[in-house]
């Protein structure tokens, strides 16, 4: 749409990210390079580039005098003699549109500059200073950006009689205030840092804080909007112009010449063309060009390097093992389960062959830091991975359904009514514009049908199931005036109103208070025993496991590293991961902690080591390590992806 | 709620104050003023030439001689009365010139909302559940309904529809008590400009919180548990997306404003736009403040209404 209102132009700064806490650049390319192998921002360039050129040196290029009068010749279409053709006038089209440049870019230029100005110096000044500056400027934002701009300039365009630069200036301040909220967003986030690193506390001054460390993070930005701004600018002019504003007569403009082109619209309609075709074009070229920009900068914040793009390519080549036969007495039977999902170069396994058994009625955990394939492994049971993400291989068999093979359908009927879900923000998992009982239910009317009353008084026996102490107010609240333990039970009452023979808890606890994971816990075991329903429970939170599981799996890095009896585990790890997580266990409940005994982090995916994947943060790795290691049977029931796993019960009893 | 209204209600006077004030300090830094304007233009009873002795008696006549705050509250209580003052120029009085005008703007505007809104809603919806190819056209136009001029598009609908298929009048307006059929005709081109240029970027808006909302931890939970997929995307997507994009018709509406006064040019509509335009070509500047102030008010307005539905929407506004 025509952006002619303020309001318009400033839209497009508010999806630009606070770009404050953008890390360091990864690749050393300058950004500018990178632009120029974008195509469409190279056409852009190029094109503005020729106009600004043309309008510079339009005496020199122009074929004729935008003046000369051809009465001889008026409204011809394009010939070899004039290219555009000729105005009503007999006036040369191609010449008057590059003498027209100059007015436009001009005014254009005028505009994007103070819009520049404006917006840096009073979002500099508003995230720099704080305090009642900041109030000022947010009530000043808040009030311009409500102005109608159009009819403003309108204003100044009567009183200073049709001054076109001074409303182009007008323009760009009507436009500033999104753009300087952006520039206050970053600034602040720079303040904020510097806070932390005392660079302010040491004494620098604050000319040299703003030059050097916050107008480099700015610059980004800046370009973006100065050049998208720029664009509807030429626009707003040539309107204007269109309207009758500006430069009169026979001086050629964009604008001008599309009036003229009105004027004579039924005898040669094409005289629109050219002049609108070279705005739009010009406009048009500002767009993409800002775009291509937030692009580029927005790829120099992201972090993967060619070189592991490469090497998760390669690792897509090595197929995994065919998966073995499913356990025919366990509910749940997973067998070699590999899930890819897009990376920014390409695609990457996330969980690599795991396998896993969950027997009916029983609980089993599924143990591991942030990032090793927990929850995608729970999405991929459930069907639900994000978009891009794939099973590449393996098997999901509950009970006699394959998971991985069946359609749509199968999958909508299966969930709810035999796998169900509850997951970590129990706030977040409830739909925040209907009431609690609403949701509860749309799962009984969807899993049972029945009136309406005989569906709200299944989900009133439900809420009082989860032991809600007053599930009628409890049904008639949002999601907002719940209190996190309350989500959950709600949520909990959700999953079970299909009676579902196994409940995925993706980190149930996690983001609750200790007393009220308690309570959630003792709650999730009780149905579990009332009902004979089975649970995988998934969760970093050895203390989770220990009170509730009978079996747990650790996780490392997308594989299956141990699996065993909670209590044998707990009593001798098998593995230098479990080994490490369970010497790190905190006071039961504490959240956020620390795995003091294992250095280091979970690797990206793409950074995994050809072998074993714990490798680089393990106390006992040797040169054996260096080859895929599978796993191996070191004791009944007990299962272990560990070539050393004989140590740990050296240094055990050692 | 109540407070968040009594805040918006209370940013809005200032506004109207400000904007009407800064209108009135522009006009003392312009050079020349309204009693100029008048003896210049002719239309005055004087003709071309003037002597001083008349230019002060005819701004001491028309109050210019008295301080710029005494001159301001002098229109603003008439203001507040519904009085805007008379065109020194065309001696017509402001308040009704811009009361009929204003039907022909508000038709356009409110049309243009409607259809705008409901084709962009639609296609943002289908190109969030159906995604690929209809969404990148989607992307494309967005940004070439952004780069085109809509008094270009309007002049080359004009062109085709108007002077080659002689389908539809070029210009002029019909009000719709002479008759219904020729005010739909001749409001159909002015519309389909002002929707073509803003239906794929606000289609591209509708489909971002569409796929906003999709992305959220509760459709993951509805869908793990068994919901159906029509009650995910009509039930609890659109419910949800509705409240951002209320925001988006109201941004629309009061956009579309600006764009009308192109439109109208085009089209030679008698609307707000056109009055506007025409008094600032001739400096009349009482008749450009009481479009400001008109207008000004119904941004407020917009602005009011979209929060009142924003919270009706969202049960958090709602209760608080
Ligand atoms: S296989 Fe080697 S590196 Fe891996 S956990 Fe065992 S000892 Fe450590």
């Amino acid at each position: 749409m025509t952006a002619v209102a303020s309001q318009d132009l400033a839209a497009p700064s508010s999806d630009e990210p606070p770009g404050g806490n953008s890390r360091p650049a990864v690749s050393r390319t300058p950004t500018w390079r990178r632009l120029l192998r974008r195509p469409l921002a190279v056409i852009s360039l190029a094109y503005l580039v020729l106009l600004v050129l043309a309008a510079v040196f339009a005496d020199v290029v122009a074929p004729y005098d935008p003046a000369d009068l051809d009465l001889d010749h008026v409204l011809s279409g394009p010939s070899a003699g004039h290219l555009l053709g000729t105005d009503p006038l007999g006036r040369d089209v191609l010449s008057r549109l590059i003498h027209g440049g100059q007015v436009s870019l001009v005014n254009g230029g005028v505009a994007a500059l103070t819009f520049v100005m404006v917006g840096v110096a009073t979002g500099l000044v508003a995230g720099f200073f704080g305090g009642w500056t900041d109030r000022v400027f947010t009530w000043a934002v808040d009030v311009v950006i409500a102005i109608p701009g159009l009819i403003v300039l309108l204003v100044v365009l009567t009183v200073f009689g049709g001054n076109m630069t001074v409303a182009m200036a007008a323009l760009g301040i009507l436009s500033a205030p999104g753009f300087a909220r952006v520039v206050r967003g970053v600034t602040l986030g720079v303040r904020q840092e510097l806070y932390i690193s005392a660079a302010k506390v040491s004494g620098l001054p604050t000319r040299h804080i703003l030059l050097r460390h916050v107008l480099p993070r700015v610059t980004g930005p800046i370009l973006v909007q100065a050049s998208l701004f720029f664009g509807a600018a030429l626009l707003v002019d040539a309107g204007l112009a269109y309207l009758g504003f500006g430069v009169q007569p026979p001086t050629p403009t964009w604008g001008g010449m599309i009036i003229e082109a009105a004027s004579v619209i039924s005898q040669q309609p094409w005289l629109l063309v050219p002049p609108g075709i070279t705005l739009a074009l010009a406009t048009l070229s500002f767009a993409l060009l800002g775009d291509a920009i937030r692009d580029t900068s927005a790829e120099r914040t992201g972090r993967q390097s060619g070189n592991a793009r490469r090497r998760s390519a390669a690792r897509r080549a090595e197929l995994p093992r065919p998966a073995g036969a499913p356990d025919p007495a366990a509910l749940l039977s997973v067998r070699g389960l590999t899930v890819s999902l897009p990376t920014s170069g390409g695609t990457a396994d996330v969980v690599a062959d795991v396998d896993l058994d969950v027997r009916p009625g029983e609980t089993v955990g599924l143990v591991g830091e942030s990032g090793c394939g927990k929850s995608i492994t729970a999405s991929a049971l459930l069907g639900l991975l994000p978009a891009g993400g794939e099973i590449r291989t393996g098997r999901v068999q509950l009970g006699d359904v394959d998971l991985t093979t069946a359609g749509k359908s199968l999958l909508r009927s299966v969930r709810g009514s035999r796998i169900a879900l509850i997951s970590q923000e129990p706030v977040a998992s409830l739909d925040p514009v209907f009431t609690a009982g609403q949701q509860v239910d749309e799962l009984v009317r969807r899993h049972h049908g029945g009136s309406r009353q005989a569906v709200r008084a299944r989900t009133l026996e439900l809420l009082t199931s989860v032991r809600l102490r007053d599930p009628e107010s409890v049904a008639r609240r949002y999601p907002h005036e719940l209190s996190g333990g309350m989500a959950q039970r709600v949520a909990i009452a959700m999953a079970l109103a299909g009676e579902p023979d196994l409940l995925v808890a993706d980190e149930p606890t996690t983001a609750l208070d200790v007393t009220v994971q308690a309570e959630i816990l003792r709650l999730l075991q009780s149905i579990q025993a009332e009902r004979g329903m089975a649970v995988l429970l998934i969760t970093h939170d050895w203390g989770v496991v220990a009170q509730v599981c009978q079996r747990a799996y650790v996780m490392y890095a997308g594989h299956v590293v141990e699996s065993a009896p909670v209590a044998a585990m707990i009593d001798q790890p098998l593995h230098p991961y479990s080994a490490g997580l369970l010497a790190s266990m905190p006071g039961r409940g504490r959240p956020g902690h620390h795995l003091a005994s294992i250095p280091g982090t979970v690797p990206a995916p793409a950074d995994w080591p050809a072998g074993c994947h714990f490798a680089p943060r393990c106390a006992l790795a040797t040169e054996d390590c260096a080859a895929p290691v599978p796993l191996s049977e070191p004791a009944p029931g007990r299962l272990s992806r560990c070539v050393h796993h004989d140590r740990l019960i050296e240094g055990a009893t050692a | 709620m109540l407070q968040l209204i009594a805040r918006r209600l209370s940013v809005s006077v200032l506004l109207i104050l400000l904007i009407s004030f800064l209108t009135f300090v522009l006009q003392s830094l312009a050079p020349g003023d309204v009693a100029k304007t008048i003896l210049n233009s002719g239309s005055g009873q004087l003709g071309g030439g003037y002597t001083d002795e008349q230019y002060q008696e005819l701004r001491r006549a028309l109050g210019l001689d008295q301080p710029l705050l005494v001159q301001y509250w002098d229109w603003l209580s008439h203001a507040i009365r519904g009085d805007l003052g008379v065109s020194p120029v065309s001696g017509v009085d402001v308040t009704s010139a811009i009361s009929s005008r204003l039907p022909v703007t508000v038709s356009l505007v409110v049309l243009g909302t409607v259809v705008t809104a409901a084709l962009g809603i639609g296609l943002g919806m289908i190109s969030a559940v159906r995604g690929g190819r209809l969404g990148r056209v989607v992307d494309v136009f967005s940004v070439i309904g952004f780069a085109l001029p809509n008094f270009w598009l309007a002049l080359l609908l004009v062109a085709l529809f108007a002077v080659s298929l002689g389908m539809l009048p070029a210009t002029g307006y019909v009000p719709i008590d002479v008759s219904p059929a020729e005010w739909a005709r001749s409001l159909i081109l002015p519309i389909a400009t002002l929707s073509l240029s803003a239906t794929a970027s606000f289609a591209k808006q509708t489909r971002d919180s569409m796929l906003d909302t999709l992305s959220r931890d509760f459709v993951r939970m509805l869908r793990a548990n068994g919901a159906s997929e029509a009650s995910i995307v009509f039930r609890h997507g659109l419910r949800n997306a509705a409240i951002p994009v209320v925001t988006l018709v109201g941004l629309l509406f009061i956009g579309l404003f600006s764009g009308a006064v192109f439109i109208e040019s085009v089209f030679a509509l008698p609307g707000m736009g056109r009055l506007a335009v025409q008094a600032t070509e001739q400096h009349d500047l009482p008749v450009v403040q009481g479009v400001v102030v008109v207008l000004t008010l119904v941004v407020v307005v917009t602005n009011l209404a979209v929060d009142l539905v924003y919270g009706w929407l969202n049960p958090k506004v709602r209760v608080s």
